[in-house]
């Protein structure tokens, strides 16, 4: 996998995540561009399109769409699959998801892609293992934090 | 210091935190940017203090900040030293930040280095982890190398977690330092038998992943791949597996079997639980569904069943998988045309780009034409000019491919060419004009009807060039002008087309088309004086050079500078000839010599084929070779032994005979599929074998031996229509079917093979004859109409009561309008001076009789025209005042639903027939109809023509142009169409009285001539009915089995027949004073009844 981005329906990038080192100005336009093409897109149409050299997978989710970049030879229904899992974990660690979470607490939404995708490749396929591992990394940054949230009140 | 700690802790309590921001951001929606400006400062201001607690908490912000698109780089120091805090929480935010914004060029990566490493060798898995992770991200050459090693330690990390990562993040150490693979290899093997079933797909994902560039090496691997194949139960694995099997496949045959097996399986499971992959637990339904599939087509037919879906994401992996299947098995996916042809009405435009990727593969002789008029239907609804452009470049792509090879009609490739050009606003105009080039100059016999398509267009240039900055469909006009230039000889008017090439229009074209037209318009100006030149009268020569010498100078006054020179040059040339000209010296011939010769594409490699004459030898020196000893030769051969075999002197006696040979055969065979390469034929290539010489240099040649002559602006559907037809013909013909059959089985054919070929698929010569010369696309012309008749049975009585006329003639409409397309019918046929009402009376007798159609020459039938819903029906009458008046009634019915106005009547007038214009009207203006049309309304027009000679048939080319007007829009449209004035039409029905017959025949004055009809079925009443109203002649006497009969022509001539019918011949015994009339009017009451 190439890239994932998340956008809200206004066209508002909500997460990316770029699993190729690209320019800043790159990854500017191409955003912009995909976010174009795909919000062009009408509800019952399919969710794979071509785009330069990439094939693109994404599903929309309530205001929110999921976009995946993927390679020529990739397989489009196991990234759709990817991106169906990716919300079910965040819906699992949220409790019934909304972008409104994703967008205060846009970095645990990063940490958990990061358990569960890493350098574009499926980490774990295992929801359970996933947020095991999420949920002891933030028990350990609870634990640690509780000295500087004492500081602040 | 502990005052510092302090305060910067009171400070902190005023610090936004990230949700502050983000709703701070969300609250400043008109001044996002003023706002997010002091954010930043604050910020910055965060990031000098000392408290990492502050630091991070602002890096945070700033990731988010750098999501938004705002640039951070600047932070990028801030990010290390938070990444580097001993915290596992500002840890995690600084990773988290520098794998957003770190990529290989931001230089502080560098120090990075050990503070990784140390994360790496972390007691804590989550420190590793993070680190890992963050690496994955921005692991440059450097770091990967500096890193192997304790990344490869970690590969047996005790805890799965980090095994699992480090080996995923492997794949991307391996892509940044290739040297690190060979040493982690066995290592990254060991895992894929991980007790963890997470480090088991991470490591079967990178293995995968790297097998896919290079399969070659893992070749080994395939037992144990084979048995995690088995034993897994997890898709997300076996999906990856199944793909290394694809890659390995070509390299190892006896992977086939199973990998197609699993293939499937890959293919169906996510289709038969697409929402739980993980858990589909379908193995046990494996051996049965392997069963089913074992063969490349049963495969297709699972996938017709993904295509027929009504879920869009299944049909497009469907039509996507098929065209992967198309490349090897062709055959098995052309079957499913229909589906695929289905899908092209698809709402959903990926959808539609996948089928049309489809058709490319599946196009034949047999539905080409077919599958280009469906694309042509949805070039005209296309929404989006994309989607428009896209089918206009596979269109171009289905029909141009391996050489045309698909293409048996050339004309019907121009005419589609021709209407491609009516796209507004395609960025493709180059494409279609390099076609047309490509075409004219290869397909020889094409030449004249793509030069009257080309001076059509031309013609009408204006209506391509509206908007000519943003238009790319003008660049057409540059092959127009080109292939009008260069082929003129077969212009029919070729003054005017001289004419339309330098209005002043032109000016506003491009420069390098103005450029091309005015070259071109110099080419034709040598035809044009050679022609006139050959006249008696001189002045027209000097005419034309004059408009040259007065048109020319727009040119070279052209801000482009190959214009400017072309046109200069020119200009003076023509000056020159004028001087010439007016002291009366014949020029023609030089002018053209300027021209002479033909213009051949040569292939590029062609110069390889040219034999190097005896006794020369390209590699022996010319002059002595710079003083150069034996031994400094060999010095560096032995120095570098195993250069020895490259060194050039070897070479050429080594590779000589059979190298040559297997490369000539190389090459033959990458010419064969390239299709820009121009093939010389079979023979002469045995030819030059045997006897090389200079003339075997290839030239393409595609020889269509048919007479090819068409006027008019073509509309491609007929030629669909015809090729229906010609097939069904074919189909009777076994044997030439069971010949083409053995030739198609020949495989591939070369341009030259298909030559042939082709022509035969146009089997009867004389079909495509009277197809070019009568089937005039949008003409009305009655004999255009005969081209189906002659195939199968006449479908319209000949009826004449207007009432049932109508019937009928709508009849045939619904038949064609199941074309999709409308069309516009044309009814001619002569009356009676008299009028319209005695004529019906006589054609009612024929009606009663239901007879078939008759011929060409007379009754009305209806022919194809184009688009425009629109019908025009037409008399053409003898006028008896005036012996050299013919009048046309046209009566014009508006058969749409839009409004049509403006209609402008314009004939182009022949030497012999004129239409007649008003005082002070040019000879090329048209005439306006004097009414418009709303819908469903019909109104008649006359319009008067002056003929001077009538004893001979003549063909009459005009337009129509009308608006149509919409609600919304209003459209310029035209209608091409024939008159056809047959001799037939020049008599009038005159009553004759016996004696004056009698006395007529006694004179003496006639030339007698005679014709037989044999196989003639029909009752001899019925015979002379249809003489008399096909032909308008009146019976004078009848007796028995013979029957005199009598008609004058508009001009005075008598025309006798004597008629006698025995035995189903019928002898017709005439007599008049002008021969060739008689001859004519013969010829046609001949061809009445051969349709019959």
């Amino acid at each position: 996998m190439r890239f994932m981005l998340l956008f809200s329906r206004q066209g508002k990038l909500r997460l990316q995540k770029w699993y190729t080192a690209t320019a800043e100005r790159d990854k500017k336009k191409m955003v912009r561009e995909l976010m174009q093409v795909v919000l062009a897109r009408k509800p019952k149409m399919c969710s794979f399109l071509e785009w330069r050299d990439l094939k693109i997978v994404y599903k929309r989710y309530a205001s929110l769409y999921f976009c995946c970049a993927v390679e020529e030879q990739d397989n489009e229904l196991i990234t759709l699959e990817v991106i169906h899992r990716f919300v079910e974990l965040l819906d699992k660690y949220f409790g019934s998801v909304c972008e409104l979470d994703i967008i205060f607490n846009f970095e645990k939404a990063y940490f958990i892609l990061d358990e569960f995708l890493m350098g574009g490749e499926i980490q774990d396929t295992s929801k359970k293992s996933v947020l095991k591992a999420i949920e002891q990394a933030d028990l350990l940054q609870e634990v640690r934090k509780l000295p500087h949230n004492m500081l602040c009140f | 210091m502990a005052l510092k700690i302090v305060k910067g802790s009171i400070d902190r309590m005023f610090d936004k935190n990230l949700q502050d921001l983000v709703r701070g951001i969300r609250n400043h929606k008109e001044d996002e940017a003023k706002y997010i400006s002091t954010c930043i400062d604050e910020i910055k201001q965060e990031l000098k203090q000392d408290n990492i607690a502050v630091k991070a908490n602002a890096v945070c912000k700033l990731t988010y900040l750098q999501m938004l698109g705002y640039d951070v780089s600047w932070a990028a120091f801030n990010i290390v030293e938070v990444m580097s805090s001993s915290k596992f929480t500002y840890k995690r935010i600084g990773y988290l930040a520098a794998s957003q914004c770190f990529h290989e060029s931001t230089d502080v990566i560098m120090l990075t280095t050990n503070q990784i490493r140390k994360d790496l060798s972390s007691p804590n898995q989550y420190d590793t982890g993070v680190a890992l992770t963050g690496l994955s991200c921005f692991v440059t050459p450097d770091l990967a190398r500096d890193l192997a090693n304790d990344i490869m330690t970690l590969m047996s990390h005790t805890k799965p977690y980090i095994r699992k990562k480090a080996v995923l993040i492997m794949y991307k150490v391996f892509l940044k330092y290739p040297e690190s693979l060979r040493p982690a290899f066995p290592r990254l093997k060991e895992k894929l038998e991980d007790p963890d079933p997470g480090v088991q797909s991470a490591a079967v994902n990178v293995i995968c992943e790297l097998a896919r560039r290079n399969p070659k090496n893992y070749l080994s691997l395939a037992p144990l791949f084979f048995k995690l194949m088995t034993s897994s139960t997890n898709n997300w694995v076996l999906i990856k597996i199944i793909k290394l099997f694809g890659a390995l496949t070509p390299l190892e045959p006896r992977l086939c079997h199973s990998t197609s097996q699993m293939s499937f399986l890959f293919f169906l499971s996510p289709w038969l639980s697409p929402s739980s992959l993980s858990t589909s637990n379908s193995t046990s339904a494996m051996s049965l569904l392997y069963e089913c599939v074992n063969t490349v087509i049963l495969c297709v037919q699972k996938l017709r069943i993904l295509i027929e879906d009504s879920d869009q994401n299944l049909k497009y992996l469907g039509l996507l998988a098929m065209s992967k299947i198309l490349k090897t098995h062709p055959k098995s996916v052309q079957s499913h045309k229909d589906l695929i042809l289905q899908c092209l009405d698809d709402k959903d435009e990926s959808i539609r780009l996948r089928a049309l990727d489809l058709l490319y593969g599946m196009v034949s002789k047999k539905n080409l034409m077919e599958i280009v008029k469906k694309l042509m239907l949805h070039v005209d609804k296309a929404e989006g000019t994309t989607y428009r452009d896209e089918l206009l470049t596979k269109i171009i792509d289905i029909c141009s491919q391996s050489n045309y090879q698909y293409i048996t009609n050339f004309e019907w490739y121009i005419s589609i060419l021709v209407e491609l050009t009516r796209l507004e606003g395609t960025r493709h105009g180059h494409l279609i004009a390099s076609q047309m080039l490509d075409v004219a100059i290869r397909v020889k016999a094409i030449r004249e009807f793509a030069v009257a398509q080309m001076a059509t267009l031309l013609d009408n240039a204006h209506l391509l060039t509206g908007n000519t900055q943003r238009n790319g469909i003008c660049e057409v006009l540059y092959a127009a002008a080109w292939i009008c230039g260069e082929f003129s000889e077969h212009l029919e008017n070729p003054m005017q087309t001289l004419e339309a090439m330098l209005r002043p229009k032109v000016a506003t074209l491009p420069g390098h088309i103005q450029a091309v037209y005015v070259q071109n318009a110099a080419k034709l100006f040598a035809t044009v004086l050679r022609s006139q030149e050959g006249n008696t009268d001189r002045t027209a020569a000097q005419e034309t050079s004059q408009l040259m010498i007065d048109r020319l100078p727009l040119f070279v006054q052209s801000a482009n500078l190959e214009v400017q020179e072309r046109a200069s040059c020119i200009l003076q040339l023509v000056k020159y000839i004028q001087k010439l000209q007016q002291k009366d010296v014949e020029v023609a011939e030089e002018v053209n010599a300027l021209f002479a010769g033909e213009l051949n594409p040569v292939a590029p490699k062609a110069q390889k084929k040219v034999p190097v004459p005896e006794g020369l030898d390209l590699d022996a020196w010319i002059n002595e070779p710079p003083s150069e000893s034996e031994s400094e030769d060999e010095k560096p051969r032995t120095m570098f032994t195993r250069e020895e075999t490259k060194h050039s002197r070897p070479r050429h006696t080594e590779v000589d005979e059979k190298e040559l040979a297997k490369r000539r055969e190389v090459r033959k065979q990458e010419q064969a599929s390239n299709p820009f390469y121009i093939k010389s034929s079979p023979s002469s290539q045995k030819v030059y074998q045997e006897a090389p010489g200079v003339d075997h240099i290839p030239v393409v040649q595609i020889d269509l031996s048919v007479p090819l002559k068409v006027p008019g602006l073509p509309m491609s559907d007929q030629y669909v229509k015809l090729e229906e037809e010609r097939r069904q013909k074919d189909r009777a013909d076994k044997k030439k079917k069971e010949k083409k059959k053995r030739k198609e089985k020949g495989g591939r054919r070369g341009k030259r093979d298909s030559g042939p070929e082709s022509e035969e698929d146009i089997t009867p010569a004389h079909m495509v004859d009277i197809v070019t010369e009568e089937m005039p696309p949008t003409a009305i012309c009655r004999s255009v109409s005969l081209v189906p008749p002659l195939n199968s049975p006449p479908c319209v009585p000949s009826t004449c009561q207007k009432s049932s006329k109508h019937k009928k003639k709508k009849q045939k409409k619904e038949k064609e309008e199941k074309d999709k397309k409308k069309k516009k019918k044309h009814h001619h046929h002569r009356h009676h001076s008299d009028g319209a009402g005695e004529e019906s009376v006589q054609n009612g007798t024929v009606e009663e009789e239901e007879e078939p159609l008759p011929t060409i020459s007379d009754a009305p039938t209806c022919s194809l025209a184009s688009p425009p819903p629109f019908r025009q029906v037409c008399d053409i009458q003898g006028n008896l005042q005036d012996g050299s008046q013919v009048v046309v009634s046209l009566i014009f019915e508006n058969k749409c639903d839009s409004f049509l106005k403006a209609m402008e009547f314009n004939v182009l007038d022949s030497l012999n027939s004129r239409l007649q214009r008003p005082d002070g009207a040019g000879p090329h203006d048209g005439l306006t109809v004097p009414f418009q049309l709303p819908p469903g309304v019909s109104n008649e027009a006359r319009f008067v023509f002056t003929v001077k000679s009538i004893v001979m048939p003549q063909k009459l080319k005009g337009t129509l142009a009308f608006i149509v007007k919409n609600e919304d829009s209003s459209t310029h449209e035209k209608l091409d169409f024939k008159l056809h004035f047959t001799c037939t039409s020049y008599l009038i029905t005159t009553p004759c009285y016996s004696d004056a017959f009698a006395k007529l025949l006694e004179s003496g004055d006639l030339k007698a001539s005679s014709v037989k009809l044999e196989g003639v079925v029909m009752p001899f009443p019925h015979l002379l009915a249809r003489i008399c109203f096909h032909h308008h002649f009146s019976v004078v006497e009848r007796i028995d089995s013979c029957a005199s009969m009598y008609s004058r022509s508009i001009q005075g001539h008598h025309v006798c027949l004597l008629v006698k019918t025995a035995d189903q011949t019928v002898s017709i015994d005439a007599k008049c004073d002008e021969p060739s009339l008689l001859s004519n009017v013969l010829d046609e009451i001949k061809l009445t009844f051969s349709q019959c």
